[in-house]
């Protein structure tokens, strides 16, 4: 499928770039909705093979790249089902996202995230898979879900584990601060930082250096330098199932989802 | 001007320009999340504004509970 309008995303094949836009109000939340059209989209990038060299992956929002996992879902699983059941539930709906996160990091064209302001939790996770990260200065990463009694459960930890210093991770990881995309770029994130709007202009520039080069050496430098960690992924949905089932996560989940406070999303 | 004080200036001059908020509606001691109108995540933006304009880092955890451009002044100026 060379173009796709659905409710959360949609993309077009142009000149050999895969253009993927993430446009669910308020702010891009990955819930099953996105999931399903993500499954379509990773379709998409493997039947494009031959016509495209580089995909993107951005936002038309305003607010930013994504804010992460949708927790109103996770909160009205964990909520009217039972125990066992909202785990599993949670487990399949891991594993279905693992499976497309793991295409997307191993595809055969160079993907780049072209990504502003807030680029949290499962939004971060998805700018991971990718090559390249572009930012905007305006961008803000940060991994909050210990504020909640989880951990990242998209492949966030191994994806960092691969790509970061492990200091680095346990600072992200255990403080769940945010940070700018200078920091981003300094600790080795993001290739490169552009002024406010410019991240999508970058990528396209980017996209088209990209196409000068044999798309077979590409390839085979991509999974030279990018192997994908399968076993600490699939340790991830374990520990982030466990963790699921402690009592503190529905907590967590239900002050996030019920609160009125203007500050959620700050620690 | 102390530096202190014009710290406090220009965290006001931003974030009156960026919320498009008229800069003489804004004062050091008031709540700028009411008087801005913003929530966690425009808070977010517009400490990123400000760590590029003073060329700072400013964990988000230090700014627990700060909603007063003063204390957020006294904040950055311990960073610069």
């Amino acid at each position: 499928m060379k173009e796709f309008q659905g409710k959360s995303l949609s993309w077009e094949l142009r000149d050999g770039v895969l253009e993927l836009a993430l446009h669910r109000e308020p702010c891009n939340e990955i819930g099953s909705v996105t999931l399903e059209d993500l499954e379509k989209f990773a379709t998409a990038l493997q039947t494009v093979e031959g016509e495209a060299h580089a995909a993107i992956i951005y936002s038309s929002l305003k607010c930013g790249f994504s804010a992460g996992a949708d927790l109103r879902e996770l909160y009205r699983r964990s909520h009217e089902m039972d125990g066992k059941s909202a785990v599993e539930g949670v487990r399949e709906f891991l594993e279905r996202t693992h499976r497309v996160m793991n295409i997307i990091d191993g595809a055969s064209l160079t993907t780049i995230a072209a990504v502003h302001g807030v680029t949290f939790g499962g939004g971060f996770e998805l700018a991971l898979v990718c090559d390249l990260i572009i930012a905007d200065k305006m961008a803000r990463f940060c991994f909050p879900e210990l504020r909640l009694g989880l951990i990242p459960g998209f492949g966030g930890i191994p994806r960092l584990k691969r790509d970061l210093g492990n200091a680095v991770v346990r600072d992200l990881l255990l403080t769940g601060r945010s940070f700018n995309a200078t920091k981003a770029q300094q600790i080795g994130l993001v290739s490169q930082v552009v002024g406010e709007g410019e991240s999508l202009r970058a990528a396209r520039a980017t996209a088209a250096q990209l196409k000068k080069f044999d798309r077979q050496t590409a390839m085979t430098a991509k999974q030279f330098i990018k192997p994908i960690p399968y076993d600490d992924l699939k340790m991830e949905i374990d520990l982030f199932c466990e963790l699921y089932m402690q009592p503190a996560v529905e907590e967590g989940l239900r002050k996030f989802v019920e609160s009125s406070d203007a500050q959620p999303y700050l620690p | 001007m102390p530096r202190s004080e014009q710290t406090l200036d220009e965290i006001m001059n931003l974030a009156s320009a960026h919320f498009k908020v008229p800069r003489e509606k804004l004062t050091p001691d008031e709540d700028f999340f009411k008087t801005l109108r913003i929530d966690s995540l425009q808070a977010l933006d517009l400490l990123t504004k400000l760590e590029n304009h003073f060329h700072v880092e400013l964990p988000d955890y230090e700014l627990q509970g700060v909603s007063d451009f003063r204390t957020l002044a006294g904040r950055i100026q311990s960073r610069l």
